[in-house]
């Protein structure tokens, strides 16, 4: 149908690299129980259940293992967070993916079920989370049916539910959808809609989940990337597990590479050492610019980060070092435009996305981002005037006030301005939609020139311009 | 006709017995009647509101917050083109040019024999594969004009029946929670011991 064929998990580019999260992605048959079982699943589970609770969360906190939803804060250390002698705790996973350019963790769902519910099992166990939700995005067809599926065999098996194998540990794991709307990947917003609510982030302080979340009960909230690196961590133990990537990065991470790239594609890389430079570039990734075009400018981590241009194209994927250099690792998510790319239009499809995901909460992003959407369609259409690009650097600076950051540049004698920037608005969804507004005018403001002094002519009756002319 | 059957209110008990406050189950509900109607009716709102224990204009503000709820008939096909960034690096715009062309309706609209609802979308996940679309949320990768209009054909013909069911149904797998295995939810208000498996005291912090 599409003439391109797929491997077992369309997408996805295996290669000669560690496999932490994505060792069963080769089977046909990844998504059932009987190929989990034949292949090591559950013994991380089992792992874990002869061990105390304690130890087993003090296991994940010595192995670092970062958030890959975005914010990239250690599991272990959220986990610890939940105010002493509070129970019920709840885990709710987010697998409300939709940060453009990002996926990963559908593939996880749909390829790799059962991974992730024994990942929430050992995070239950070792945090003491009394019920799990599981929040899958609700355009993912197939990864609800995925996990539908899988838990509905792991109960008969007794994976989840009562008594797990045998132990007094016990657990429900809900399967719970959503129905459509970005915002809701925010983890408070997260909450709001698993209560039944409109999708609307609350104001932190108060609302931090670990304090007060889900029903007002401590919650824990982690990515579904991040509990499906629970398994081979409680197999092979942290130690194994920092010995892969870097100190402050370990483990793996896997990295969407999307746009003009010869072969676009989702990866495990080693984390935080693998440079930008590998992965647009190295054979074992997307093998250079498609029709060894220009690199023009790239988006290292999701529609929501500052854009970066060839001069960083040597920085790891290190969320710390992005982070100096004026961008954020984000989800893993790396968007390429080669050099025959239209950069106003490029950053309108970021812009649009934002604007129109919007909650409304907050006014400085249900206005700014609608009014940054505006005034940038008009000057994509020709319709722009030079007040027009002024203008939406004061819009931008009433969502994010103060030095906005961004990548340095040689060719502009540009220094990098650091992540992250101040904001008026609750989440980042607002910030959101000014980051490619800004990147694109900092680093092409000649682009969005050479837009300013050609109109588009419709004229109001069928004489030509010819003959308009001809008769003056 | 539109409050939910015996059938889907049975199921829709079933969803809320795994929550520990029953309007948690609201946009399940909402998911459930629209698989019954092909979209959310004021009736079934009411419906839900009662079943929840919400007014119907909770409901209603909650179902308007998202966009897969639709509050009057679409297309049997729900044909959802993405046009974030890399989609429309990779052609997404002109593939939604082709596709008015193709149906005869712009975006936005439904078919006039009630087969086809055209859409933009947003980011879809599947990036690498641009440019994606969903039907009925079954994706379709690297679409071309001609792929695009074998697609539709197909729909119209039939032959893609059992892959992509009519608008209004997700997932074809619901979860089932047995009654000996499962561990039952408990309102938050009721439980609040630490877990039987969390047998060392915590330490103040």
């Amino acid at each position: 149908m599409t003439g391109t064929t797929y491997t077992h998990a369309p997408g996805f580019v295996a290669g000669d690299r560690p496999q932490i999260v994505t060792a069963r992605f080769q089977y046909e048959d990844s998504y059932t129980l009987e190929r989990a079982l034949a292949t090591d699943g559950y013994a991380g589970l089992r792992a874990a259940l002869s061990r105390s609770a304690t130890e087993v969360h003090d296991e994940v906190k010595a192995a670092t293992v970062l958030g890959r939803g975005g914010a990239g804060f250690p599991a272990g250390t959220k986990w610890g967070l939940t105010p002493a002698g509070v129970w019920p705790r709840y885990l709710v996973v987010n697998g409300d993916e939709s940060e453009p350019g990002t996926y990963k963790d559908r593939l996880l769902m749909e390829r790799d079920p059962h991974q992730l519910i024994e990942g929430c099992l050992i995070a239950c166990y070792a945090a003491g989370l009394s019920q799990c939700f599981l929040y899958i995005r609700g355009e993912m067809a197939l990864a609800q049916e995925r996990v539908a599926a899988a838990l509905n065999e792991a109960y008969a098996a007794g994976y989840v539910g009562r008594n797990i194998l045998g132990s007094d540990f016990s657990l429900d794991i809900v399967l719970h959808w959503g129905a459509g709307a970005y915002v809701v990947g925010e983890e408070t917003a997260l909450i709001e809609s698993l209560e039944g609510n409109r999708g609307m982030p609350r104001l932190k302080p108060p609302f931090f989940p670990a304090a007060i979340g889900l029903y007002g009960k401590p919650t824990i909230v982690n990515n579904v990337e991040t509990m499906a690196n629970l398994p081979w961590l409680m197999r092979n133990g942290s130690a194994a597990y920092t010995a892969i990537g870097s100190a402050t990065s370990p483990g793996t991470r896997m990295v969407a590479v999307s746009g003009h790239v010869k072969r676009p594609g989702v990866y495990e890389i080693i984390n935080g050492t693998t440079t930008f430079r590998d992965l647009l570039y190295g054979e074992e990734f997307c093998g250079g610019i498609r029709d060894n075009n220009e690199l023009k400018a790239f988006v290292p981590g999701g529609g929501s980060a500052p854009w970066f241009l060839p001069d960083q194209l040597d920085l790891p994927f290190e969320g710390r070092l992005i982070g100096a250099a004026g961008s954020m690792a984000g989800s893993g998510a790396v968007m390429v435009m080669d050099d025959t790319t239209d950069i106003p239009n490029a950053a309108l499809t970021l812009t649009r996305f934002y604007a129109h995901e919007s909650c409304g909460k907050c006014t400085p992003c249900r206005e700014g981002g609608t009014w940054l959407m505006r005034i940038l369609d008009r000057v994509v259409a020709g319709q722009g005037t030079h007040r027009d690009l002024d203008q939406l650097l004061e819009v931008g600076a009433t969502i994010c006030p103060g030095d906005f950051p961004h990548a340095s540049s040689e060719r502009l004698g540009l220094a990098a301005v650091p992540f992250p920037y101040k904001m008026t608005t609750i989440c980042f969804v607002g910030p959101s939609a000014y980051t490619p507004v800004h990147s694109a005018l900092t680093l092409f403001r000649d682009e969005f020139e050479a837009k300013l002094v050609k109109r588009t002519f419709i004229p109001v009756t069928a004489v030509s311009v010819s003959e308009t002319e001809a008769a003056l | 006709m539109s409050r939910l059957t015996e059938d889907n209110v049975r199921v829709a008990h079933e969803i809320i017995s795994r929550y520990p406050r029953p309007r948690s189950a609201t946009i399940p509900l909402l998911h459930l009647a629209q698989q019954q109607d092909g979209y959310v009716t004021n009736d079934a709102i009411r419906h839900i509101g009662e079943l929840v224990g919400a007014t119907s204009a909770e409901v209603l503000g909650t179902a308007t917050f998202y966009e897969m709820f639709k509050f009057e008939p679409v297309g049997k096909y729900l044909v959802n083109i993405c046009r974030t960034m890399s989609c429309a690096l990779m052609g997404g715009e002109e593939l939604m040019h082709h596709a008015e062309h193709r149906l005869g309706i712009k975006a936005g609209s439904t078919t006039p024999d009630g087969m086809f609802t055209l859409e933009h979308a947003e980011c879809q996940a599947a990036c690498t594969e641009a440019p994606t679309l969903q039907v009925n949320y079954r994706y379709r990768f690297r679409v071309t004009p001609e792929t695009f209009d074998a697609l539709i054909d197909d729909l119209a013909a039939g032959r893609l029946d059992s892959e992509i069911p009519a608008h209004g149904t997700v997932a074809r797998i619901r979860q089932h929670i047995p009654a000996e295995r499962g561990v039952g939810a408990v309102p938050p208000e009721d439980a609040t011991n630490a877990p039987s498996w969390m047998t060392v005291a915590e330490a103040p912090k």
